[in-house]
């Protein structure tokens, strides 16, 4: 992949991370800054960037198509491509100014480091999630459409539908519900992961027990890594058979 | 305890015969081999020495006004028993004496050291371990506690006892004592006019420091750490706090400060330290809280119920989850000039203080505070929407509470 | 030798291919035919299996070929639309697939036939549509195989490049090769194929040669040839 977009996706996190620490002069206060932004940023950009380099390069597909190349080769090389060189893009743009304020001589380096992996997820997550849109739709606009949509769903109005069951039945036991509903969510689970990691795990304690035993230990981390992984290879997975039976 | 230092304690000692009266001296092979016999046969104002060793003795009744001072490693195993001492005379004093194995009891108050309607008492430098009760005192006045260490083994509240207990008691000092494993830390019931400082309260099942029915008091330059809550105030009035550190009292029911039914009481340059509620009050008049820094905290002051007149001033909110939860959408109490970190005003004419008021309260704390699950949609995207939305027009916070001159820069 | 045996694809609700059989043996150049949305364009993507069949099998050489892709290192396609990735250059372009297919290569020997020397550098979304045809030429000649598919070759062409195309199909042919062409201009299929493979509604409607044509449908010329099965078929 060499496209200038994942250049300037690189300088614009640059930029960033150096206002950022510029403005708070504090690395850990500019990581749960930063989180706000790549909690919703990251799946954005994958997105966008996810169908747009699909449909860009459905001619150069074509072409590789009638080599003698494995369908699966062909398009997890496109998908990783991209999602490697987004990623890329974030952690070092990101890095190299907290690197520079010397994040890896303060307290916050693990938490910053959570962001980064939390973020690649999510790259990866919405970057597939985009291309299965993609694949699916001839049309470019109703594929964009679509990918926006599934964004803006998974970021926002999931949210609100959440909020309004959890408000709904707080006469209902609901801690598991809620663990459960933010699982299926890769943008709040992230969220929760980097929040965890942020100190502030002792307001989930408020909640109950359910909560505390579930994020107040290695358990909950364990088990959100994990399903983010899933998050990752079932899009995958639906990558490899929507691609497999497209006709080009 | 050094040769030397001993040495000139006895001088001392030696000095005061006059005043004091003698010495006796307790151990294996001396003229009393236990500390019982040796306060038996003393008179009023000796002194009783107790050399190293172990003694395995309980209830040992004081009544009449001595010195118990011990050496080195000299230890009391009251082995499950009962009290270790029993102070009940005025101006008692126990030095350096260290108290183990107090028996659980569920119908008795079994303390290391009992002392009961005592006038000038003092007791100082002695370790307690394992103990049920550490000091229980009653009914007494002009008390020192000081240079204590007292630990509990508590699992439950039920059965377990309190550090230091002190139950209509005036004019006492407790200071420069470390205390943890207990239920209470500090416990005041009735007590007025009285002193803490500088103790440091750690790891307790319940609180660090427990005020109840106890007016004119003050504690400072105290530290609370990783306790059910690390200070809890209730139906007391003119309590004055100062200087402390709360820190890491994390839990679903955990506080740095609880205040109860409190009228007229100042907090001044407090520290509240990651704790799950900084502050939580319910039902607190007329209190003052100034310069006290907030940070990390889930929620930095959690406001419940009938507060009245308070006044918050200049003090730093920096980087909690929340900073002001209220449940009900009526405010009576006063935020200025205080640092908000999560301000986003601007300050345009460059004097230190924002152009736009702060509002404290979000709508998303109102919605925790109904249904605490929601928590876990703390600093989504669609929560900042909503936070934004009754920011611009209060719907379910109380309208009027706002800090009308936020600070751009940090309150020093 | 390529077997088809009744080939069955549809888009959505259209049938674009109805249980289609056609054999095409080792050595020759082949010209596929027929009016628009005949097939055609479908009939091929199915042979190098970026169309997926609903039914029916395609064999080369006596093995299937569906969802397999090795098979594909002994074909060589030219696509219809040349685009290209914009930002690549002519010669990166050319030593990406080099590194695809492992096999000699001839690239420098057709750079030079159709003088692409002074465009080697440049970014391919630079090029214009004729010179991004004679790229495609390039692409699709370099390697040696055994069949070849052209999907309309004349697109953009120069009327040298044009002469140095049919030569070169020729020496292909010369070397027993197996070349499908697709073409709208019925001059260069005249000029160049041996046989004639005529798509109508999804199916084979002729196969043969040129003068085999001309004489079932009565005519002098291949384009009326052509339009006459045309007329009949719409009469």
């Amino acid at each position: 992949m060499r496209s200038r977009w994942s250049y300037v996706y690189f300088l614009f996190y640059l930029v960033l991370g150096f206002v950022m620490l510029f403005l708070n002069n504090d690395v850990s206060k500019a990581v749960i800054t930063l989180m706000n932004i790549i909690v919703v940023l990251t799946p954005l950009v994958g997105t966008v960037f996810g169908v747009m380099h699909f449909y860009n390069s459905r001619e150069f597909t074509e072409l590789l198509l009638a080599q003698p190349l494995k369908r699966s080769t062909i398009f997890l090389g496109q998908y990783f491509g991209l999602a490697i060189s987004l990623s890329l893009s974030l952690v070092i743009g990101l890095g190299i100014p907290f690197i520079v304020y010397g994040v890896t001589q303060s307290s916050a380096i693990w938490d910053f480091s959570s962001l980064l992996l939390v973020g690649a997820f999510l790259t990866f997550i919405f970057v597939a999630l985009a291309y299965n849109m993609a694949l699916s739709n001839e049309n470019k606009i109703k594929g964009f459409g679509y990918a926006i949509l599934l964004w803006l769903t998974l970021a926002v109005v999931y949210d609100g539908l959440f909020l309004i069951s959890l408000l709904v039945f707080d006469d209902y036991p609901l801690d598991k519900f809620a663990l459960i509903a933010t699982m299926c969510n890769p943008i709040d689970l992230s969220r929760i992961l980097i929040l965890l990691k942020l100190d502030i795990s002792a307001l989930f304690g408020y909640t109950g027990a359910t909560f505390k035993m579930f994020l107040g230990t290695n358990l909950g981390m364990i088990v959100s890594l994990f399903v983010l992984c899933l998050w990752v290879a079932i899009p995958s997975w639906f990558i490899l058979r929507k691609a497999n039976k497209k006709d080009f | 305890m050094s040769l030397s230092r001993l040495l000139f304690i006895l001088a001392l000692l030696g000095a005061n015969q006059l005043l004091y009266g003698e010495i006796l001296t307790v151990c294996a092979n001396c003229e009393y081999s236990s500390i019982q016999e040796a306060v038996a046969k003393s008179q009023e104002y000796d002194t009783v020495f107790v050399k190293e060793g172990t003694y395995e003795e309980y209830d040992i009744v004081i009544d009449k006004s001595l010195v118990l001072l011990g050496a080195e490693n000299a230890l009391i195993d009251a082995t499950g028993n009962g009290y270790g001492l029993i102070i009940k005379a005025d101006s008692v004093t126990i030095d350096n004496i260290n108290i183990t194995n107090i028996g659980q009891s569920y119908t008795k108050d079994f303390a290391a050291i009992y002392v009961s309607n005592s006038d000038n008492y003092s007791i100082k430098r002695c370790k307690l371990t394992r103990v049920f009760f550490g000091m229980l005192i009653e009914k007494s006045k002009n008390g020192i506690v000081s240079e204590n260490q007292i630990y509990g083994e508590s699992t439950t509240e039920a059965a377990s006892g309190n550090g230091i207990h002190m139950w209509y008691c005036s004019k006492s000092q407790v200071m420069n004592n470390e205390l943890s494993g207990l239920r209470d830390g500090i416990y005041f019931e009735f007590v007025t006019e009285s002193v803490v400082t500088q103790n440091n309260s750690y790891n307790n099942l319940r609180y660090g420091l427990h005020f109840m029915f106890s007016n004119n008091d003050e504690y400072h330059n105290n530290t609370f750490t990783s306790n059910g809550a690390g200070v809890a105030v209730m139906f007391s009035k003119y309590i004055t706090m100062t200087n402390n550190t709360f820190k890491e009292n994390w839990g679903s029911a955990s506080y740095g400060l609880l205040l109860k039914e409190i009228y007229d009481a100042e907090i001044r340059d407090n520290i509240f330290d990651k704790n799950t509620i900084g502050i939580y009050t319910e039902g607190a008049t007329r209190i003052v809280y100034e310069r006290n820094l907030f940070n990390r905290n889930g929620w930095a002051v959690k406001v419940s119920g009938a507060c009245y007149t308070n006044t918050f001033v200049k003090n730093n909110f920096v980087n909690n989850s929340f900073d002001i939860s209220y449940n009900s959408k009526v405010n009576d109490n006063k935020f200025d000039n205080n640092y908000w970190s999560s301000y986003t005003g601007y300050d345009l004419n460059r004097d230190g203080v924002g152009d736009i008021p702060y509002r404290p309260v979000k709508l998303f704390s109102y919605i925790v505070n109904r249904t605490p699950q929601t928590i876990l949609l703390l600093r989504s995207l669609f929560m900042e929407i909503l936070n934004f939305s009754e920011k611009v027009s209060p719907v379910f916070t109380p309208d009027n509470l706002m800090d009308n001159h936020p600070q751009v820069k940090r309150v020093s | 030798m390529i077997e088809i045996t009744s080939l069955y694809k549809k888009f959505g609700k259209v049938e674009v291919l109805k249980n289609l059989d056609l054999t095409i043996n080792q050595g020759g150049i082949f010209a596929i035919l027929g009016p628009n949305g005949s097939g055609k364009t479908t009939l091929i993507k199915s042979i190098l299996g970026m169309v997926i069949p609903n039914k029916g099998e395609v064999k080369i050489d006596d093995k299937s070929v569906i969802k397999k892709f090795e098979y594909r290192n002994n074909i060589n396609y030219l696509p219809q639309i040349a685009n290209f990735p914009g930002n690549l250059s002519v010669s990166e372009l050319i030593r990406m697939m080099k590194d695809i297919r492992s096999t000699e290569s001839s690239d420098k020997e057709l750079i030079e036939l159709f003088d692409l020397k002074p465009y080697l550098k440049q970014k391919l979304s630079h090029l214009s549509g004729g010179t991004k045809q004679k790229v495609n030429l390039v692409l699709t000649f370099m390697f040696s195989s055994d069949l070849i598919i052209l999907d309309e070759p004349t697109t953009g062409l120069d009327p040298i490049s044009l002469i140095r195309l049919k030569e070169l199909i020729q020496q292909e042919k010369e070397k027993g090769r197996t070349i499908l062409i697709t073409s709208h201009i019925i001059g260069f299929v005249e000029e160049v194929a041996d046989q004639i493979v005529f798509l109508l509604d999804g199916k084979i409607y002729f196969k043969g040669s040129i003068t085999e044509l001309k004489t079932q449908t009565n005519q002098d010329d291949l384009e009326h040839a052509i339009a006459n099965i045309l007329m009949g078929n719409n009469a």
